[in-house]
């Protein structure tokens, strides 16, 4: 099956231009090793998966067939070899978090009930982190903070805001890509956020 | 609408996910509460801080493993007609 117009990603790996081929992989090395280390927890796995995930890409382009983009179909490579390492994997080690509680499509408060007053209102409200200076609220620590907060999130809600908020996904992509409908793909989002907030307000204050 | 109901209907609001009129009640409560004006200022913030996790500098010894891939690919499915299909 040929598209009428080819995905341009696509056409720059096929075209054979080695520069076209490493700025495609400047731009998905983030967010693919954002996403690998999610399932595999450490950095060093998570980097081989994505390199075994290029090497895949590589070895079997020829055979894509442009049913989806080419981004979608690079980050299902990395989600197959990432689950396949977890498979090998959980044969030496014990379950661990495979089987945790996951409620993340559940409609319960996302922030925390103690934050509000019995009619509703603020108990003590938000302050716009105002007094924090940019480069601390961008900087290296805070960076660091909000990963370890991600790793803590319920894979479900994981994947969601690693696809949406670090990869910079649209609803549908993410949705589509996850095989979820629109509403718990929001339902998602608004823990993962909720819960990253609520991480950096306990960090900054 | 509390604050404890707006709060909750913040990723709706910023996906454009809310009904007109649920969306004109949202805003109301907003212009109206400093609080509520700041968690959403928050929640910007927190996805600032998210999109800077995007990029993350390739380490050399992967980006040389993969461009050797990428020239071995190139060779082999230039012999068997690969790349330059598309021209
Ligand atoms: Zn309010």
């Amino acid at each position: 099956m040929v598209t009428a117009r080819p995905d341009p990603e696509l056409a720059a790996i096929l075209g054979g231009d080695e520069a076209a081929f490493e700025e495609l992989f400047k731009r998905y090395h983030g967010p693919l090793l954002r996403l690998a280390t999610s399932y595999l927890g450490d950095r060093e796995s998570a980097e081989d998966a994505v390199q075994e995930t290029w090497l895949t890409c590589l070895k079997s382009i020829d055979r894509f067939q442009g049913r989806s983009s080419f981004k979608t179909w690079l980050f299902g490579i990395l989600v197959n070899v990432a689950r396949s390492r977890r498979r090998q994997r959980s044969r030496l080690l014990p379950f661990a978090s495979l089987f945790g509680r996951d409620d993340s499509d559940s409609r319960r408060p996302a922030v925390d009930p103690d934050r509000f007053q019995a009619d509703g209102r603020w108990t003590s409200a938000p302050d716009s982190w105002t007094d924090v200076p940019e480069d601390k609220l961008l900087g290296r620590e805070t960076q660091a903070m909000v990963l370890v907060a991600i790793q803590a999130l319920p894979a479900k809600q994981r994947e969601v805001i690693l696809l949406r908020d670090v990869a910079g996904w649209s609803a549908e992509e993410t949705r589509t890509f996850l095989s979820i409908s629109d509403a718990n793909q929001r339902v998602r989002l608004h823990r993962a956020r909720a819960a990253v907030r609520a991480a950096l307000e306990e960090y900054l204050k | 609408m509390t604050c404890r109901e707006v709060v909750e209907l913040m990723t709706d609001y910023l996906e454009g996910a809310l009904s007109p009129a649920d969306r004109d009640r949202f805003e109301q409560h907003l212009a109206g509460c400093e609080g509520c004006t700041a968690y959403l200022a928050e929640l910007r913030k927190t996805l600032r801080v998210l999109g800077g996790l995007r990029e993350v500098p390739i380490p050399g010894h992967l980006r040389r493993r993969l461009l050797a891939a990428f020239g071995d690919w190139r060779t082999s499915s230039r012999v068997t007609g690969g790349p330059d299909r598309e021209q």
